[in-house]
């Protein structure tokens, strides 16, 4: 028996390298997939909990527009000059400021957040309204954005070859864009394409459509570089070469293994896409580009009220805080759930 | 490294013209005849063939770019207007407005300033802000000072510009009257002073750094916690080296690295009009003379303000990962 | 001069007194799961011109031992208790600009993988001239000279050239050469060498320790060597601890460990060796389950849940009480096990010995 005194090296005993710290968590996570993990780790965080209520709570207004505005009665495009009795409730020689009211803005007990300036339409109608518009074309946008990000950086990553060259520089290009510029001079273009296609008049059902796509489309290109990474890193690992050499086609591979790998990495790119959407929306419809009157939308009122800044600043108060609110909440889930899914990418 | 430069600054023109043809074709390709957008409510049938005749129309759209492009490239630009009404449109000719009939490389040589000392301005605000916060956060994980950093951080990257913009354009302008209303002629600095200049860019610098320098403030944060768990940190250390020269020498060069290419690009982004901004506090830079071209169809005018702000997304690109290799000796240029 | 230790001035404390000692040295870092008991109780000493050898699995508490000799832990949230006393003065109660004197240049560390614990971004040379310039007022020439010596007698060839490379230039043996040459810029007294041949292939690795056993002889220092490598212990150490679960499990002279082993996981490791002339049938052991976690360690013998031997234990005091480190024989053997010395004897001699 020589001792030890071997120059071949001994064999990697197959232990965690840093054991410190895994093996610290390994009695805690033992017998649970990483998504029931996740998820417990989401429960306790209270931060997590309250933006998802508040989030719920928005997606609730969106759903009953209809019914919330039923309670105060004022239809969000009805012109309320005068009360039920038949006093005026605007001031027709001073331009049209509401009479009375929380700083000018005609706040009351019929109108909770008060009325438009010259016309009198009623704020929490309207603002309830525009959450519908905000949410559908955030999240019509995003899932635009995502399906194409996901597919197509697939594609590149798991073909490789001429296709991985020709749409990783496409989405090089895609990311070249001057991105809002592009979009903002875009969003005019595709809706008069749109109605010569499909013979829509330019109302707001198709303005909305044209506002989805065109943030989808200017969307997808980062999403789709970090899953071409993934499906890259994806495409070698055991079970992908074990199913292949049993000889599963690239469908099979595609949306069976490496797609549900790649869902924690979609989850939280749609949360975080979802908040950089609605904010988009509202800058578009703020510059007049996006939905126009006489429907409502959070930045289309932003824009009306900035005019009336001075006499009624609350008129710009209520929808600039709807989208203030939304767009943290949704920026609280998706850290949250980023962490959640993946405590060590540093908490940033 | 020079022929590295060639070879980038070759991509960089294929990307240009890549983007200068979609750009094209999407909006000349618009079923509303450019004709009727031009001569409006008199339009009749003699108008529109003289505006087709004068702007071109009535020629193929290949051939239409063709010429477009010749105004760019070649030296002395190129002739337009129908015959007997012939100009020179000098190089770099990204055409007429219809609007007006300006060159629109005058209306963006015009416009370039505003925005150059807006964007620059805002940079090194939120440059400055960014790093310094998410420095001091990192160097003070866990405690107090980093958690109001997150915060503040989370806080600003979900403020929308709109809403930021406005509430400052609120707080300081009508309701505490420190600053006067925006006047576009105070944007110019040698003909008004610096006061006055000043007055007129504090405020849409701080509304445009903010989303960035909450942005910063994560990524450096980030960047610095990995670099200082990294084992050439505990190398640093075991040398004897003091915590300073460990946090600033070793620790935050390689931190502040992806730091560069972000800035460059965002910078770069940025040099093409930073429309919100602009349009709240009403400064006549690119991105309001982009959106006022939007708004009235002005086709010559959006396709040059687009490949304009795209040379400067394409450049910074190509800045940026010249000077990253100058930081990262690992780096190669090849 | 009086007897009592505390009183005398150092020169003759450090008469009787070993090189380095480390005493009940325990490392525990509060985290959000609980406290991660890394290192409960080490206990050596390591004269000046001798190898100590540190087994053990990873997460076994050898690499935090040896950054707490470094003071490396000062500043962070682990608690460090215990005493480490080198050459009279004692680590663990010194302040961090005291210990900061101290790095580098009375002790240095080599770093197991050389590729991320040299900056990427500095060159060799300027690395290597750092470590020289921080403990010594000289001109910049003077340590630009030390270090191209080192580099040279590391065996870096044309070394003035290389002074002025970035680490990713070198190859894997040779960043670790460089490496050495910057722990060995202030001539250390003690060198703490974690895992340093381990990035490196079979080859390079043998010259790497060749070197090392070389400097050693010339600067006469003392060497902690911290491995998961049995080979190398063999090849390298005078002395050796197997440490487990944060606790030494066996210590001794390196004969000791490796032809008289009591502890179970000393056989194990033992076991898991690969060797060209290994009879029976031919495959490596390795030891079941894994490893025990720091926060909550088993309440008896922490090798007791991966412990093929517990029937030699009378009641079930594997898992109810922790063994002590016991001495065994003359020499400082010692070994932490409930099952008795004679029987472990027995055991290892007819049914361990036959099977490496």
């Amino acid at each position: 028996m020589t001792l030890g005194v071997s120059e071949t090296q001994s064999p990697d005993e197959g232990l965690p390298t840093d054991a410190l710290v895994e093996t610290a968590e390994a009695k805690e996570i033992e017998g649970r997939s990483p998504g029931e993990i996740a998820w417990a780790r989401l429960r306790k965080d209270k931060v997590a909990i309250i933006s998802a209520i508040v989030i719920l709570l928005i997606i609730a207004v969106a759903l009953f527009a209809p019914l919330i505005v039923k309670l105060n009665g004022f239809p969000p495009d009805q012109f309320n000059k005068v009360d039920a009795n038949g006093n005026p409730l605007l001031n027709t020689r001073d331009g049209g400021i509401p009479i009375g009211g929380l700083w000018g803005s005609g706040t009351s007990s019929e109108h909770w957040l008060g009325i438009e300036p010259q016309n009198g339409r009623d704020i929490f109608s309207r603002l309830v309204y525009g959450t519908r518009v905000s949410l559908l074309v955030a999240l019509g946008g995003t899932v635009i954005a995502v399906v194409l990000g996901t597919v197509i950086g697939m594609v590149s990553g798991y073909f490789g070859g001429w296709v991985d060259t020709l749409l990783s520089r496409l989405m090089d290009i895609m990311l070249s864009f001057p991105s809002l510029l592009f979009v903002m001079a875009l969003t005019p273009v595709v809706a008069s394409r749109a109605q010569d296609l499909f013979g829509m008049p330019d109302n707001n059902t198709l303005r909305m459509g044209v506002l989805m796509f065109v943030l989808g489309f200017f969307g997808w290109a980062y999403l789709a570089r970090i899953v071409r990474g993934q499906t890259l890193s994806l495409r070698e690992r055991e079970f992908v070469e074990a199913a292949r050499s049993l000889g599963a086609g690239p469908n099979y591979v595609l949306f069976r293994q490496i797609l549900p790998n790649m869902l924690p990495t979609l989850l939280v790119y749609t949360t975080l896409l979802l908040p950089t959407n609605i904010t988009a929306e509202a800058a578009l419809s703020f510059l007049g580009v996006g939905i126009k009157e006489p429907t409502s939308s959070w930045g289309r009122m932003i824009s009306d009220a900035s005019a009336w800044i001075e006499s009624n600043p609350l008129y710009l108060f209520f929808p600039g805080m709807a989208l203030f609110i939304t767009v943290l909440a949704f920026n609280l889930l998706g850290d949250s759930v980023r962490d959640a899914l993946d405590p060590r990418a540093g908490r940033s | 490294m020079g022929r590295y430069l060639i070879r980038r600054l070759i991509q960089a023109v294929f990307v240009l013209v890549v983007i200068s043809a979609i750009t094209f074709f999407l909006f000349w390709a618009t079923p509303a005849n450019p004709a009727l957008l031009i001569c409006g409510k008199n339009c009749n049938a003699e108008t529109v063939a003289q505006v087709n005749a004068t702007y071109g129309f009535d020629k193929p759209l290949v051939v239409q770019y063709g010429q477009y492009m010749q105004g760019l490239v070649s030296p002395g630009g190129r002739t337009i207007g129908s015959e007997g009404n012939e100009r020179n449109c000098p190089w770099p000719c990204f055409g007429e407005s219809y609007q007006n009939g300006i060159p629109v490389w005058n209306s963006i040589k015009d416009a370039f300033p505003a925005t150059l000392w807006l964007a620059l301005g805002a940079a090194v605000l939120w440059l400055v802000a960014g790093v310094m916060l998410g420095l001091i956060a990192a160097l003070r994980k866990g405690k107090f000072i980093d958690k109001l950093s997150v915060g503040l951080a989370l806080f600003g990257v979900s403020f929308p510009t709109i809403v930021f913009g406005y509430l400052l354009l609120y707080l300081f302008i009508v309701k505490l009257n420190w600053i006067p209303f925006p006047d576009t002629a105070n944007a110019a600095l040698f003909s008004v002073g610096p006061v006055k200049w000043l007055q007129f860019y504090i405020l849409p610098w701080i509304t445009l750094a903010l989303v960035f320098a909450a942005l910063y403030t994560r990524i450096t944060r980030a960047n610095m916690i990995d670099t200082m768990n990294e084992d050439y940190i505990r190398t640093a250390r075991a040398k004897g080296l003091d915590e300073r020269t460990v946090v600033f020498k070793h620790g935050l060069r390689s931190a502040l690295t992806p730091i560069v290419t972000i800035f460059g690009l965002d910078v770069g982004g940025l040099l093409g009009g930073a429309v919100i901004t602009e349009q709240i506090f009403s400064i006549t830079g690119l991105g309001k003379f982009s959106i006022d071209s939007v708004l009235s169809n002005d086709l010559p005018a959006i396709m040059g303000v687009v490949l304009f702000a795209a040379i400067f997304v394409v450049l910074a690109n190509i800045v940026v990962d010249v000077l990253y290799a100058v930081i990262d000796p690992r780096v190669r240029l090849a | 001069m009086t007897e009592s230790v505390t009183s005398a001035p150092p020169a003759d404390t450090r008469a009787g007194k070993p090189f380095l000692e480390v005493k009940d040295l325990q490392v525990h870092f509060p985290t959000d799961d609980g406290m991660v008991r890394a290192v409960n109780g080490l206990n050596f000493t390591l004269e000046r011109g001798k190898t100590l050898g540190i087994v053990g699995e990873s997460g076994s508490g050898k690499s935090v031992s040896s950054l707490a000799i470094m003071g490396l832990h000062k500043g962070s949230k682990a608690k460090v208790t215990g005493e480490i006393w080198l050459d009279g003065a004692e680590l663990v109660g010194m302040s961090v600009p005291e210990m900061r004197a101290l790095r580098g240049q009375q002790v240095a560390m080599i770093f197991q993988d050389p590729l991320s614990a040299m900056h990427p971004f500095f060159r060799v040379g300027d690395q290597l001239t750092e470590a020289f310039l921080v403990h010594n007022d000289a001109p910049k020439a003077v340590a630009k000279k030390r270090a191209i010596e080192l580099l040279d007698r590391v065996g870096i060839p044309s070394p003035d050239k290389r002074f002025f490379d970035y680490p990713h230039q070198f190859s894997g043996g040779m960043r670790q050469r460089a490496m050495i040459a910057m722990a060995l810029m202030c001539d250390p007294s003690l060198l703490i060498a974690d895992e340093p041949t381990t990035a490196l292939d079979v080859t390079v690795q043998a010259q790497i320790l060749d070197l090392m056993k070389d400097l050693q002889k010339e600067f006469n220092s003392a060497i902690i060597l911290i491995t998961h490598d049995l080979g190398v212990v063999a090849k390298m150490t005078e002395n050796v601890v197997v440490m487990y679960g944060g606790r030494v499990v066996e210590s001794g002279n390196v004969r000791d460990i490796f032809y008289r082993p009591e502890m179970p996981y000393t056989w194990g490791l033992l076991g898991s060796i690969p060797r060209v002339n290994r009879s029976g049938d031919g495959r490596l052991k390795s030891i079941r389950g894994t490893p025990p976690s720091l926060i909550n360690l088993p309440k008896g013998c922490p090798f007791q849940p991966r412990c093929d031997y517990q029937e030699h234990v009378e009641g079930a005091n594997c898992s109810t009480e922790l063994p002590e480190l016991l001495q065994i024989g003359q020499e400082q053997h010692r070994v932490r096990c409930h099952i008795k010395s004679e029987e472990r004897r027995q055991l290892f001699t007819e049914q361990i010995k036959p099977s490496l």
